[in-house]
Parts: C-alpha cells; structure tokens; sequence
C-alpha cells in the first residue's frame, strides 16, 4: 500500500498498462487516503471506483485525478468553494475533466480552495483552511491549495487546478510540487466556474515535472465551447532533456530585487534560488540579468482587471438559478443583496467591491483601462526579453509557507504573495514551478516562463533541472 | 463623489461611496463591513493608483493575451442543457422556469 503511494502518476499509469497493478487496486488505495484526509484538502471525495474502472490500454490507465471544486463536474457538488453555490450539482462537466475521463482518468474527489479561486493561502474558502502537510500551522497556498496539499501528501496521484494569477503556481511552491500554468487558451475554461476570464486557466499539479507533461498533453486542445481556446502548435510531449547545453536564462532585475512594500525575496528563498541556477550553469545554461521595467506594475494592474472581471462574472450568483437564496418574505432586489450579503466571503466581497468601483462611470479609464495599457506594456517586456533568452526564471513565491493567519487582516500583505506570478498570468505565457529546495524545512518553489506555446521547451528545461535538484518530498507525505 | 480621482493618491472613500458601489454591485453589506471595506478598499486603491503615474500616452490597451479575433462558429442547433436538470438546481422551481419574489418598487 505504501509503495502504492509511492510510485509517480506516470509509473502507475506504466504499472497497470504492463498489468502489473490494477487500476481498482491503485484508486481504492487512495481513495483511502482521501476518505480520512485531516488536511481539509478534499471537499468532496469519491464512494467507490467506477464500475468498470477503464480499462489497461486507456492512456491514463484509470489513475484517479483529484479536482479543484470548481471545475463543474456532472452531479457532483461543485461550489468553488464558496457558500454561495452551497448544494449545487451541475448538470454537466468542464471540458477539461472530461477529457482527462476520456483518456482513461477517473474522478478520485474534488478538492478544496479558496472561494471563486481569490486567494493564496487558502484560507477563504467556505470550507475553512486546508493544511500545509510539511507543518500544519501554516498555509498550502492558494487558491489551488487543496490539490497541492493532496499531491504532496500523497493522498491524490496528480491533481489539476486554475491559475489566475498564480493559483497553480504558488500552491505548488509552498508545498513542494511541480504546478503548470500553460498558455492562456492552451485548455478550454469551459464548465470552470469563472474568475477573470481573461486570465483564468487550467493546469496541473503533479510530483514532478514528467506526470505534469502527462496529464497537461490529455487537458489541451480547441474546445468549441470555449471561443478562446486555441489549438497548441505542437502536442505535449513527456520530457527527455538530460542538460540545458545552449539555453539562455533571464533572471528579471525587476523581480529580484523587491524591496518595496515587504515584497523582497526571503534569505532563505534566494539561497535556493540561487543554488538553482548554478546547478542550470552546471547543466550548461547560461544565466544573465534581464529587465522587465513594468513588472512591478503588474501587480497594481492585476488588482484592477482581475477584480473587475470578477465583479461581472459574479453577477450571476443572485439566487435565482442555482446555490442558496436568502429571501424572507423580501422583493427581488432585496432578495439579491441579501442573497450575495450572506453567499459571499470577505475576500470575494472585497474584490467585487473593488471591481465594481474600478468599472463604475467616471473611473473605467482611469482604472480598468490604464490597467489593460501597463498590461501592453508588460507583455511588450517580455518579448523584448524572449528576443535574447529563452527562458524567464524567478523564485515563484518570495517566501515559503506562512503560518495560518499571518497575513489575513492585510489584504494588500496577501496579494504581494503574487508579486513573480502576476507577470506571466497578464501576458498569457506558459509558467512553472518547481521545487527547489528547502528552507527552514519549508519547500521553495523556482519559476521558468517561456513565450507563448513554448511548452514543451519549459517542461524538458524544467525536467532536466529537477533531475539535478533531486528535491524529496517524502518528509510531507505522514 | 461622482468626481474623478485625484491624480495625486487615492482619498479615503467615505462611507457614502462604499454604500453607492455595496448597491451598484448588488451587496447587502452591515455596519461592520461597511467600515473596515472603506479603509481595505482604500488601502488597495492608494497602491494601485500608482500605474497612473507611467506614461502611457499612445499605448494600446490589451485585453486578451491572445490576440484573437471575431471568432465565430457555425449557426447550428445544438441540443442544449436538460430543462428538468437543469432546474433541479434552482432553489425555487415554479411551472418550468425559475421563481422569482415579486419586483418591488424601482429603484430610481
């Protein structure tokens, strides 16, 4: 059983296909697992295996995939963690699942999150908090923070989850994974309850860099139900890069440098981040400042289009449809203020607040659109470094883990944990995060950002830096 | 309170503002929230009003990171979502469609 825990996605999946396991086998083991999680990771978790479990030859082999709660999957609770949706089944299922069912995956349980995916450490979710496995006093990250918590702690196989402007990312670092954010557009983001639109995607969160690339090649693809999704020039392939002979690495001045409002990296971060990149000269890459002079209004201008997005998309949470409503013997009107008053968190409060101010007559172009200008600007950055380097790399977050409640009473503290992530997500790039070490016996996370559709290249530059890191996440797994 | 913001720093908001945007959006906020909304909000506001410092004369505003436009797919029907599914979701199903309480009087 233990060994069962063990084994990476991929090697299971390698495993039953050689009819050396049974996928019932694999899924009870976990499932298990997840039945008696004391993290608070799932919100939901399966009864039993489908019956038949798919079958050896499926590509995914009937491992079982953990799912953020808020990509709707058919007649199973779905509320993005929020109260709002309290009791809602959907009826029907996010394209990304289900094409990860298709290919022979099977729905292990879906896990907790921040509400509506705004957060990152977890701690607004209606669930309450999910824990940090590497020490329980602190946060996993957010808002994918339930995936990240169950991967690490081997109570899912893999996971997937959303990344807005960090959310796949920054979970991943602060609990020791590998979390990829593709290109925007790379998978469909329909049935994911939405945040901002422009900027939500999905991705995975996996052990390592090789079950990343897996379970991604099975979630892209053009969706016609998604007039956003675009077709990846080239199909995701298992990474094989044994160096990084020839690969040029940008280390953004901008980013590194922090310093402004608590914003500056951790000792403890940039030791490992700076072991990183010897290990990639090693590998023979080679390493140079570059700049990214907006970068550090990234931040400001995610804050504006984010929230703004959000306060339309979560128009429609008005207790008419679906979830709860808070009605009395109220009018309609009363009936929505009271519905979205009780439905909603803090933190989802707070960002449709500052969403709707920013969209409101007199302030849309001093706000949302100034916003959307630094955001040309950012990605007008990037190209000018993608021209001269391959690769973009930061530490993802510029701490590891922090104890529950250390950052709740300042929103603004909170939303600096996006301060390297925030970049990527605004030009729509394709990101990573993998472990790089420990500090303080807490996971750092290394980010690599390449230019659009450049997946493959990052996933084998990542998969040639992890095997020269050789981080083990055994000590998380109890 | 209609007036553009200054371009200097963000003032606080008042109380009066926070209660017009808690109606815009449709938010039944207390006394409590109201208050610590005014002094996040304004917090949040003060720091991002920054980026109207940078000079951003002639530059395009982006919306989309993929430059993709007027997407269009063929006008077909589709079957679409089950009627019966689909308001077994509702929390006030009436005679097929979805119940709603009465209006009440307008806002203006």
């Amino acid at each position: 059983m233990t060994e069962l825990i063990e084994l990476t996605a991929a090697e299971a999946v390698a495993k039953i296909r050689a009819r050396e396991l049974g996928a019932g086998e694999l899924f009870e083991a976990y499932r298990e697992r997840a039945a008696a999680d004391e993290l608070n990771a799932y919100t939901w978790v399966a009864d039993a295996a489908p019956d038949p479990v798919p079958g050896h030859d499926a590509p995914l082999a009937g491992v079982p995939v953990a799912v953020k709660d808020l990509f709707c999957t058919i007649g199973v609770p779905s509320q993005a963690g929020s109260k709002i949706l309290e009791g809602y089944r959907p009826p029907y299922t996010a394209t990304v699942v289900d094409k990860l069912l298709t290919a022979g995956s099977t729905l292990l349980g879906k896990t907790n999150q921040d509400e509506f995916a705004m957060g990152s450490s977890n701690e607004n979710s209606a669930f309450g908090p999910v824990l940090n496995p590497w020490d329980r006093r602190r946060v996993p990250g957010g808002s994918s923070g339930g995936s990240a918590a169950a991967v690490v702690a081997g109570i899912a196989p893999w996971a997937i989850g959303t990344d807005t402007g960090g959310s796949i990312r920054q979970p991943a670092a602060l609990c020791g994974i590998v979390g990829m954010k593709p290109t925007y557009g790379a998978c469909s983001r329909y049935g994911m309850i939405a945040f901002a639109s422009s900027l939500d995607q999905a991705g995975p969160l996996t052990r390592d860099v090789t079950d990343a690339a897996l379970l991604l090649s099975h979630m892209v693809g053009h969706d016609p139900q998604d007039s956003t999704s675009i077709a990846l020039p080239e199909p995701i392939t298992v990474p094989t890069a044994e160096d990084l002979t020839g690969v040029r690495l940008g280390i953004p001045e901008e980013l590194l440098s922090g310093g402004e409002d608590g914003t500056g990296i951790e000792p403890g971060v940039r030791q490992s981040f700076e072991a990183a990149l010897k290990l990639a000269e090693g590998l023979g890459a080679t390493v140079d400042t570059c700049r990214l002079p907006h970068a550090p209004h990234a931040l400001s201008a995610y804050y504006l289009i984010a929230p703004a997005e959000a306060s339309a998309n979560l128009a429609r949470y008005d207790g008419v449809r679906y979830g709860l409503r808070v009605a009395g013997d109220a009018d309609l009107k009363t009936m929505y203020e009271r519905t979205r008053g009780e439905g909603f968190g803090p933190e989802v409060k707070r960002r449709i607040m500052l969403g709707t101010y920013a969209l409101s007559s007199g302030y849309y172009d001093a706000y949302y659109g100034t916003a959307q200008k630094v955001r040309t600007k950012i990605a007008e950055d990037f190209a000018a470094v993608f021209a001269e380097f391959d690769f973009v790399v930061t530490p993802t977050s510029p701490w590891t883990a922090f104890e529950l409640g250390a950052k709740t009473a300042d929103p603004l503290a909170m939303y600096f944990n996006d301060f390297c992530t925030v970049p990527m997500s605004l030009t729509g790039i394709p990101a990573i995060s993998i472990p790089s070490g420990l500090s303080d016996g807490l996971p750092v996370g290394l980010q690599l950002a390449g230019s659009a559709f450049s997946e493959n290249r990052l996933l084998n530059a990542a998969y040639a830096l992890e095997r020269a890191i050789g981080f083990d996440a055994r000590g998380a797994r109890a | 309170m209609r007036g553009r913001p200054s371009l200097q720093s963000a003032p606080m908001l008042e109380r009066e503002q926070v209660l017009h945007v808690a109606k815009l959006a449709r938010l039944q906020l207390d006394e409590a929230e109201l208050r610590t909304m005014a002094v996040e909000l304004s917090a949040v506001l003060d720091h991002v009003d920054r980026i109207r410092e940078l000079d951003l004369a002639d530059v395009e505003p982006t919306s989309h990171a993929v430059d993709l436009a007027g997407v269009m797919r063929a006008d077909e029907p589709m079957p679409c979502l089950d009627r019966d599914a689909v308001l077994a979701a509702a929390p006030e199903p009436v005679d097929g469609g979805f119940g709603v309480p009465s209006p009440g009087p307008s806002d203006e």
